[in-house]
């Protein structure tokens, strides 16, 4: 039911209305334009209004009609593959409405209304359907099967359902009780949407990036934050993940950061495969891009737009990843709101209830049994910005207390230019212990403990680093530089990664445990070969030390492995004599 | 005519407020008739049944509350077309050179609106500025927007001045434009700017907008906003490359601080408001290039950091947005290197986009990231031998001491009107790199190695032999 009131007041995108009386969170359209807003504030017989536009020119006494709706998003075939803003307006729609820049005061709805999709039904007329339950499928991708599920609150006896060519909106199926059940389905973003429990996240995600599952690993379901200063690797972190995890779904959310860094994934992300299925990477992704320089009230929703996709596909039964670059941009968009609302403010001009809104998103990862019994999960990754590189700000530290993965950037790394600029010595992941299993049963018994080999080698490195600070690395013991020298070559050989090489660019598991495996080997052999009085020069300045280093490189590494191999085997052997 | 109130009640700062006037729109133009006869411009920032705030651009002194205000109906226009080229504009677009007002083509909103993310093409046009520190570890592209961390008395100007003459793209020879606008910088800094575009020719090609320093702080808020539009004007409708050069940012945010203190907001870090991260975003974000047209918007904010602080809210917030940043060192300064650009906390996030095989060289990311990574051992080893003296240092280590000498003597030194190719600069890059031991060269291929190394110069010529 639409009621219809006044704008009284415009400062920004917060425009106070008068005469109309919504419940918090309802949509609202102000002015002629209709300029979509949400309520998010009651005051005496007040709305006020965050609008998801430019409102220049918008003048007190215009209309402001309310929908008396929350803010929904439509979730059904044609969300892969697609790009949209921070309020599912695809924008490729917006530029065939209304050209190369974004103007104002055009809706468009989420999914396509007539594009056509064969509905493959999985039940039949007479089945007792529940909430979350599969009634069907269409095949959204060549590889991504889309379930269509009875809409969560929604149950009874299905008394037809046909097989056919349907749009998003036409009835594929209807309830004894009358209602019909379409492709598309909507939910309230701002509402996690249910599932039936949930379940321990065991299985880590597997991202490609060496130090990530190797050191600090993330479990599908878990939650990390990547904190650094500009430059330091946040977005490219995020978007290796975004190519090479092996998640089903991936919705990447650009949350107030730069167009060009949109244009990239869409330009790259048509060309490169899928390690698992081969299919291009675009085929599983969704896209949302609220850049910096568009509307703030906007920026705000998109995290939540993004959550809702990647809970509905978790709802089907699959692994989704959900990326968010970056939250500190979204929670300045609630700090300039909640300024213009003149709420009291908190720590750094943040509202008082920062802590409370981080926590509820990230609440809304996790891993699950659905309400259809499969299980399933959504992995949230934030990249945080904080001013001038200080992790003691408050959404980073409201966000460390919430997340299990911290993944500490590091401008000194990015410098000298060692990437991933993840600092091994500040990060951590509680998911550790809870994964060790899955490794040791699918990489290799020995796992655990070449990992914690390297964790030491690089933790006595570092003590080592302060005296050799003070008194010059010549002066430590031979065994102390061997240490040094094998610290270094896991730094640069396995720790560092350069997401723009071909072949570098991902590493899987098997790769991975060979690497790690060969320089342990090396400092082995070193080791009882220095017990045997070969000076640590010697093997500071052997060749298969240098093969190794280039190795990952190749795209035959299995070859170029056992070459290195080989020709350790054979320095070692000739040193000896 | 529109209706003028003498309703003024308060006025604080820069802002002034007028009750009881019919509806206002937000944003909206306002002129203000002072009682001397004089009038002024602003700009609405907050409208309400009761109450209107204006932001006046020249300020409000020797304004009272006697004055006229009559509010335009629409929001700041920028008037544009061809004839500006070779104009000299104020800081809100008036003209300063003696020459009639612009004949308008069109009149375009001032604040632009955010391109489509969909609708951006790629930037990947490697533009060579014929400095080594640019070109060879922070490569510029077409499109980008790569501004200069500075500080007080570093020679800024100059390095944005050099890159202006030298820069081309090597394979096009499109039209291209110089758009500087001034932001309370000093009339000698602005002379300095003036002088060289003149001897050189590029005043042809350029519109000025001078907000200098004694001029109204508040103006400088729209100064690069009608830079940003005449740019947007010659790239996207007369395809034009475009180069933006915005001086000086610092000053930008200052008067954006100003504004925030006189509305009694709740300010974010050290007094800057919330919102700059978004406000300054609506200036850098309008670099770029767009589909299926010919031009591009390439930008050059110049900014001096407070105190040299890189982690001040200004170069912070910046870094941020823009694609990258060239960090001027006063170190470097003080060596007598010139340009003192420090490469380590200097980057070009578009490089990758620009460089290899059939753009600048195969070689150029993997040379530029062991250059990279030798720079930084040797740096930090400075401090160490600091300490422990020289001779206490590893063969190793004295060697890569050496190699940051070298590199700041040879590779970031050069002429103010020194323009070196890309050639030139990666052979100096490998010439470097061949003063270490081959061992250490991890981040090379070896067939680059091979290719490129001068130690294998003499292989090289003898497998060139029938
Ligand atoms: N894994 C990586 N491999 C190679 N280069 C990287 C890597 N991570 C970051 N970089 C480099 O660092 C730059 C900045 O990274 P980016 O992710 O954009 O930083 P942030 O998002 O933290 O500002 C990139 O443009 C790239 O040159
Ligand atoms: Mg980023």
């Amino acid at each position: 039911m639409e009621e219809k009131g006044q704008v009284y007041r415009v400062s920004g995108p917060v425009v106070t209305a008068e005469g109309i009386r919504p419940r918090m969170y309802d949509v609202v359209a102000v002015g002629q334009e209709k300029l979509m807003g949400e309520v998010i504030g009651l005051e005496g017989d007040r709305s006020i209004i965050q609008v998801y536009e430019d409102t220049s020119g918008i003048r007190p006494g215009e209309e402001v009609t309310n929908t008396a709706m929350p803010l929904m998003v439509e979730l059904g075939p044609g969300l892969v593959k697609s790009i949209y803003d921070g309020i599912q307006r695809p924008l490729p729609v917006l530029r065939d409405r209304m050209g190369d820049f974004i103007r104002r005061g055009v809706s468009a709805p989420g999914l396509d209304r007539s594009r056509k999709w064969a509905f493959v039904p999985k039940a039949k007329p007479g089945d007792k359907v529940a909430p979350g339950q599969i009634i069907g499928s269409v095949q959204e991708t060549k590889y991504i099967q889309h379930h269509i599920l009875v809409p969560p609150r929604v149950s009874g006896t299905l008394s037809t359902i046909n097989a056919g060519s349907y749009t998003v909106t036409e009835t594929v199926a209807a309830l004894d009780n009358g209602t019909p059940l379409q492709l598309m389905q909507k939910w309230p973003v701002r509402m996690g949407r249910p599932f039936r429990n949930r379940k321990m996240p065991d299985v880590p995600l597997i991202t490609g990036q060496r130090i990530l599952d190797a050191l600090f690993p993330v479990a599908k379901g878990g939650t990390a934050a990547i904190p650094g200063p500009f430059g330091s690797g946040k977005t490219v972190t995020q978007h290796q993940l975004s190519k090479w995890s092996d998640a089903e779904i991936v919705v990447y959310v650009g949350c107030g950061e730069r167009g060009n860094e949109m244009t990239e994934v869409l330009s790259e992300f048509p060309h490169l495969l899928d390690p698992k299925t081969g299919a291009p990477l675009m085929d599983r992704t969704v896209l949302i891009a609220n850049t910096s320089n568009m509307p703030v009230a906007a920026r705000e929703a998109s995290v939540y737009t993004g959550v809702t996709i990647a809970e509905y596909y978790r709802d089907m039964g699959l692994n989704v990843s959900l990326m968010a670059d970056s939250t500190s941009r979204w929670a300045e968009a609630l700090r300039e709101i909640s300024s213009r609302l003149e709420e009291m403010p908190g720590e750094e001009g943040y509202p008082a209830y920062l802590a409370a809104k981080l926590s509820a998103f990230y609440e809304r990862a996790g891993r699950v049994e659905t309400l259809a019994g499969h299980d399933a999960s959504v992995t949230v990754v934030g990249a945080v910005s904080p001013p001038g590189g200080d992790f003691s700000e408050p959404v980073t530290q409201n966000t460390l207390r919430i997340v299990k993965v911290f993944w500490a950037l590091d401008s000194k790394l990015a410098q000298r230019r060692h990437f991933p600029a993840i600092n091994w010595l500040s990060s951590y992941s509680l998911y550790g212990g809870i994964l060790d299993k899955w490794y040791n049963d699918n990489v290799s018994p020995d796992w655990t403990r070449l990992r914690g080999w390297a964790m030491e080698v690089l933790q006595k490195e570092a003590e080592l680093q302060e005296i050799v600070q003070l008194v010059g690395s010549d002066a430590l013991p031979e065994e102390q530089q061997l240490l040094l020298e094998v610290a270094r070559m896991i730094r640069e050989i396995f720790l560092q990664q350069n997401a723009y090489h071909e072949v570098d660019s991902f590493c899987p598991m098997s790769r991975q445990l060979q690497l790690l495996s060969t320089i342990r080997r090396f400092s082995d052999l070193s080791t009882r070969a220095m017990e045997g009085t070969i000076p640590l020069s010697k093997i500071a300045s052997m060749k298969s030390k240098e093969v190794l280093a280039k190795a990952r490189f190749e795209k035959d590494f299995e070859g170029e492995l056992k070459k290195v191999l080989e020709l350790m085997a054979s320095e070692f052997a000739a040193a000896g004599k | 005519m529109t209706k003028e109130y003498r309703t003024v009640t308060k006025i604080a700062g820069p802002l002034v407020f007028v009750e009881k006037t019919e509806p206002v729109g937000y944003g909206e133009l306002v002129g203000v008739a002072l009682s001397d006869g004089t009038t002024r411009r602003g700009q609405v920032l907050d409208t309400s049944k009761e109450a209107v705030v204006v932001q006046i651009f020249e300020g409000t002194s020797g304004m009272d509350k006697a004055s006229g205000v009559r509010f335009l109906g629409e929001t700041l226009k920028l008037p544009v077309s061809l004839d500006m080229l070779g104009r000299i504009l104020s800081g809100s677009g008036d003209p300063l050179d003696g020459g009639p007002r612009v004949v308008p083509d069109k009149r375009l909103d001032i604040t632009g609106s955010a391109i489509n993310p969909w609708a951006r093409d790629s930037p990947k046009e490697f533009i060579q500025t014929g400095i080594s520190t640019i070109d060879g570890m922070n490569t510029l592209v077409r499109g980008q927007k790569l501004p200069i961390f500075s500080g007080a008395g570093l020679p800024h100007n100059d390095i944005a001045l050099q890159i202006a003459r030298q820069a081309k793209v090597p394979t096009a020879t499109a039209e291209f434009a110089v758009i500087f606008a001034a932001m309370g910088i000093t009339n000698e800094e602005a002379q300095y700017f003036m002088r060289d575009f003149e001897r050189t020719g590029a005043l042809k090609r350029a519109v000025v907008f001078l907000n200098l320093a004694d001029d109204p702080a508040v103006e400088r808020l729209i100064t690069p906003r009608l830079a940003l539009t005449a740019a947007e004007y010659l790239a996207y409708e007369h395809d034009m490359h475009v180069l933006v050069i915005l001086t000086d940012l610092t000053n930008y945010c200052e008067a954006l601080r100003q504004i925030g203190a006189a509305r009694e907001e709740v300010p974010g870090r050290q007094g800057y408001p919330g919102y700059m991260y978004t406000d300054l975003a609506t200036l850098y974000e309008r670099a770029g290039k767009i589909k299926g047209r010919k031009g591009s918007i390439t930008q050059f904010p110049i900014l001096t950091m407070p105190g040299d602080d890189i982690t001040h809210p200004i170069p912070d917030l910046t870094g941020y947005i823009t694609e990258g940043q060239i960090v001027i060192s006063r170190d470097l300064h003080r060596k007598g290197i010139y340009p003192p650009i420090n490469v380590l906390p200097s980057l070009s996030r578009l490089m990758n986009a620009g460089i290899g095989k059939d753009m600048t060289r195969e070689d150029h990311k993997s040379v530029s990231d062991q250059v990279y990574a030798a720079y930084a051992e040797g740096n930090d080893l400075r401090g160490l031998a600091a300490i422990v003296g020289k001779e206490a240092l590893s063969d190793r280590d004295k060697r890569f001491l050496s190699f940051a000498d070298l590199f700041e003597d040879r590779f970031v030194r050069q002429g103010r009107e020194e323009d070196r190719d890309i050639e030139t600069t990666l052979g100096l890059s490998w010439e470097l790199l061949g003063s270490l031991p081959e061992g250490v060269l991890t981040r090379l291929d070896r067939k680059f190695i091979q290719k490129y190394h001068p130690a294998h110069k003499g292989e090289r010529a003898a497998a060139a032999k029938p």
